[in-house]
């Protein structure tokens, strides 16, 4: 996919200086033209964290540096980086000019890492990929500059118990915090010791070292960060399991649950199988109690309510949510849109997952990082009843023109603010619930 | 004046323009006093993300009603536009859109093989797809550093796209890399309107005066009944049809010479309407000055005394009120250039002392050339001298380390991201959005009442210092502010 695109729903490569923004007390440095970290900072809004936004250290590539080549210049910022402020993870990155120009960062990098700085460096020039591939070259920047040099004290596969998630992408997924932090409960729920790595329920650096230590990797994600998993499969020889949507309400956490429980006993964990599905149980139970309650509700409310709901999300989330949608809300998915430029290879077993949502249905899907197409296809189609459109801030207008209600889910959006919210396990199945009707009931005046 | 050209596609870029600067410390009025002798910049050895054209050139083509944009070079260069589709649509009450429509944003989605093979060929092909999907009544077309470096010819391809389709496809130089002052971008997207869109005028209008803004409220309608005219605001909200009968008007105003400089300046030299050079009012003195100005222009010296003296009774006892009630308090403004020197004034006028500022930019003269745009002299005049006047673009670390130094009761500001750091010193923060807010007699009443309650209302402030995270090192905020600013000593 290269041609142009409309209303893009990521952004670009320089974009994944937000997963360094998410780890805590990491500063991104833009090795860049001037304006690479202030569009970051308007996709993703309210997105400055410790370090980034108009803190982060950048050297504003001038025509001089465009000539000459900025290597001195990013020199002399990264060396009063260090001065100015207090970090204990720097990580440079490089934008479009530096890209072009053929800057050495790495041996850059290298210099102040003999002098014993936690620095990494990391290619992330625009026209490179997406800010979806290039969260993994971060990663694995980190991994490979930073977290190896800390390997004899934190030897591989030593705690049977523990793993490494990876999951939601910093900011790209919106709820990205809220969704890392109840991982993280569920996991420790069936008895897993969790690195979750990013966010404020990571431990900053101190976990990244003990990376190595953990028995296995978590991956839920139908593309996006399997190159991190493969890699640490082949410097550590963690093995690890991928779950191909983000778990949304009870069908799929437990799903998703119950694929860790068995492939950990595959590993060697020790896992109290009794108390895991105890938590589970629990969890299942309280879900539940709240279904029932609302139950009437969605079948009887008499003044409408959606039946049908067209979704425009990355692949984790369209499928995510038509599954929950369906068999939990009972909100039929119809024609589905994946903007976020997935690479050929992963269509197919996506589609494959989308199929498996039910025997009784086909759900239409397409793939199309062009949002302003998929705007037109869905101005085209019409189906009976009430719809619902979740999609970016882009969609709200759509949703308007066809008189649909809309709930604002994906990235870019300034008509939604989120803090803390999850979306993915029980939790966050009862969170959309509630967010969807909430804005439907809201249409009532 | 030879600034203005419009032969050559690309712009010429504030530095070598106007000599424009972006690091200065000292005073206000030294400032003033070395711009008319050639100033010379200053480069910092820490610097943290600026802001590039590209986004400013963006904002003045976006909300054009019937145009679309296209952004060529990686998605990332249009990263933010949605910002703009957002304020389209929340602002067009304002401006009385009844009927938003949906902001037309494409980017050429530049990859790796395209800085090798070139991107022309792509954006070529993009223009046709998005005249064809969108049919707008212009296509704008904006560069990124990517284009820039690999060498497109955005010219050529505009140029034959336009023969072919019968719209206007202009192209708009805005490479970050090319200008240290992100304000070039609107030079750089007025260039590319004045090149493509303006036409020389088929009748003059006496009752049209063009207003180059961005998208505040419509407050010039009122103004202008006064003098029998009526407000073209350019660009935002403007059709194309608006802008090429932009040289129709009998006057050109600017809320804001750092904005409107460059079209202000090749409206009157290259279409021949005048130009009110007279700076932006604010402040009282400057209120006056500038409504005789406009009479004048308009030929309705009589009118604009009128105006001047019914609003003067209306709104100066109020103005003497809130003296009162801002006895004693002190200010720290940091804003873009011009509408930074139009606060300073509101501060002068309101009786509050001015700590200092950080301003983005200086521009030692407009496009205009004329002396009488100078907000910041006007300031110096009518008010005195600013103490800790910094020219610092949007530098944080500086603006953190001098509020801290300062203490200021208030800050103000005019950017987003600049408050935060007001508010976690514990110092209660303003940022108005609205660029007409202050502007006028009544502004001087509308803004003060605002710090008024900006003051007042400081209990969130002085929670978030008790619990501020703070990633700067406490050596930093020991070292004076700009010791990083060429000449600065770091030990």
């Amino acid at each position: 996919m290269s041609g142009i695109i409309e209303q893009e729903r990521y952004t670009c490569a320089i974009g994944a200086l937000q997963s360094v923004v998410a780890i805590p007390k990491a500063v991104p440095i833009l090795h860049s033209g001037p304006g690479c970290g202030n569009m970051i900072q308007g996709f993703f809004e309210r997105s400055t964290g410790y370090a980034g936004g108009n803190t982060s250290p950048c050297t504003n590539f001038s025509e001089k540096e465009v000539v000459f080549g900025g290597m001195e210049r990013l020199r002399e910022i990264v060396s009063n980086t260090y001065k100015v402020l207090d970090t204990d993870l720097q990580v440079i990155l490089t934008g479009c000019t530096a890209g072009i120009v053929g800057d050495d960062v790495e041996s850059l990098a290298d210099e102040f890492r003999e002098l014993g700085k936690p620095i990494v460096s990391v290619e992330t020039a625009g026209f490179k990929c997406s800010n979806f591939e290039s969260h993994s070259l971060v990663v694995n920047a980190i991994l490979d500059q930073y977290v190896s040099k800390f390997e004899d004290e934190n030897p591989v596969r030593s705690e049977k118990n523990t793993v490494n998630l990876f999951a939601s992408l910093p900011y790209q997924d919106p709820f990205w915090k809220g969704n890392l932090r109840e991982y993280k409960r569920l996991l420790e729920g069936i008895g897993l010791k969790v690195h979750i790595l990013f966010g404020p329920q990571s431990e900053g650096v101190e976990e990244w070292k003990r990376i190595p230590r953990a028995n296995f990797n978590i991956l839920v994600s139908p593309w996006y960060g399997l190159p991190i998993a493969e890699h640490l499969e082949n410097i550590y020889e963690q093995p690890f399991t991928r779950f191909p949507n983000v778990p949304i309400g009870a069908n799929e956490t437990e799903r998703f649950l119950r694929q860790v429980i068995n492939f950990a006993k595959g590993q060697g964990t020790q896992i109290d199988e009794e108390a895991a599905e105890e938590f589970i149980k629990k969890e299942r139970e309280a879900y539940y109690e709240e279904i029932d309650n609302l139950a009437t509700f969605l079948l009887e409310f008499r003044y409408g309510l959606p039946n049908h709901v067209h979704i425009l999300h990355d692949a984790g989330y369209v499928v995510g949510l038509s599954k929950f949608l369906l068999h939990e809300v009972g909100i039929v998915p119809k024609e589905q849109f994946i903007t976020d430029n997935t690479p050929e290879k992963f269509k197919e077993q996506i589609v494959t997952e989308l199929r498996s949502t039910s025997e009784k249905r086909e759900i239409p899907l397409t793939f199309e990082p062009d949002a302003g197409k998929v705007q037109d296809a869905i101005r085209a189609l019409s189906h009976q009843g009430r719809g619902l459109i979740i999609g970016s801030g882009w969609d709200k207008e759509l949703a308007r023109e066809k008189d649909y209600d809309f709930l604002s889910a994906a990235v870019p959006t300034p008509y939604r603010l989120v803090l803390t919210t999850n979306y993915v396990g029980f939790s966050g199945g009862l969170r959309v619930i509630e967010d969807i009707y909430d804005r439907v009931l809201s249409t009532y005046r | 004046m030879g600034n203005i050209d419009l032969q050559i596609p690309e712009v010429s870029i504030r530095e070598i323009r106007l000599g424009s600067i972006t690091g200065f410390q000292g005073g206000a009025e030294e400032l003033v006093k070395s711009s008319r002798c050639g100033l010379r910049d200053k480069s910092r050895s820490f610097s943290q993300c600026l802001g590039c054209s590209t986004s400013q050139a963006a904002c003045m083509v976006i909300l054009v009603q019937d145009a679309a944009v296209i952004s060529h070079g990686p998605v990332g260069c249009s990263s933010c536009f949605h910002e703009f589709a957002f304020t389209y649509r929340v602002n067009s009450p304002l401006r009385g859109i009844e009927n938003p429509t949906q902001r037309k944003v494409f980017s050429t989605n530049l990859q790796e093989t395209d800085t090798v093979y070139g991107g022309g060929q792509k954006l070529a092909k993009g223009i046709r797809e998005v005249y064809e999907r969108t049919h707008p009544n212009a296509v704008f077309v904006l560069t990124t550093c990517a284009a820039g470096i690999i060498g497109d010819d955005v010219e050529s391809v505009c140029n034959e796209a336009e023969e072919e389709l019968g719209v206007p496809v202009v192209a708009i130089f805005c490479e970050g890399f090319r200008s240290k002052v992100w304000t070039t971008g609107f030079d750089a997207s007025y260039h590319g309107i004045a090149r493509k869109l303006i036409k020389p005028a088929r009748e003059k209008r006496d009752d049209i005066v063009n207003v180059i803004n961005f998208w505040g409220s419509d407050i010039f309608k009122d103004w202008f009944e006064a003098f029998g005219v009526k407000p073209r605001y350019i660009t935002p909200y403007s059709t194309v049809e608006d802008l090429s009968r932009a040289s129709e008007a009998a006057a050109t105003i600017q809320i804001c010479p750092t904005l409107g400089s460059y079209l202000g300046a090749a409206l009157e030299q290259e279409f021949g309407v005048p130009e009110i050079k007279t700076a932006p009012p604010y402040g009282v003195a400057q209120t006056d000055r500038w409504f005789r100005e406009l009479g004048k222009i308009l030929h309705k010296e009589e009118e604009a005394e009128r105006l001047i003296a019914a609003k003067k009774e209306e709104y100066l006892p109020k103005i003497e009120e809130l003296r009162q009630k801002l006895k004693g308090k002190s200010a720290y403004v940091t804003a873009g250039a011009a509408h930074g020197h139009a606060l300073l004034s509101l501060l002068g006028e309101l009786g509050m002392k001015a700590k200092g500022a950080a301003i983005f930019h200086h521009d030692p003269l407009y496009d205009s050339g004329s002396e009488e745009g100078d907000l910041l002299a006007q300031r110096v005049k009518d008010y005195g001298d600013v103490p800790n006047f910094n020219i610092c673009n949007k530098q944080e670390f500086e603006l953190v380390n001098m509020l801290n130094r300062l203490q200021p009761d208030v800050l103000l500001a005019r950017h987003g991201g600049m408050t935060l750091w007001g508010a976690k010193l514990g110092i209660p923060s303003l940022l108005i959005g609205d660029e007409h807010y202050s502007m006028g007699y009544e502004g001087i009443v509308r803004y003060g009442e605002r710090i008024v309650e900006t003051l007042e209302n400081s209990e969130f402030v002085k929670n978030l210092k008790n619990h501020a995270i703070n990633p700067y090192t406490k050596w930093w905020l020991q070292q004076e502010p700009y010791t990083f600013l060429e000449g600065g000593n770091v030990q």
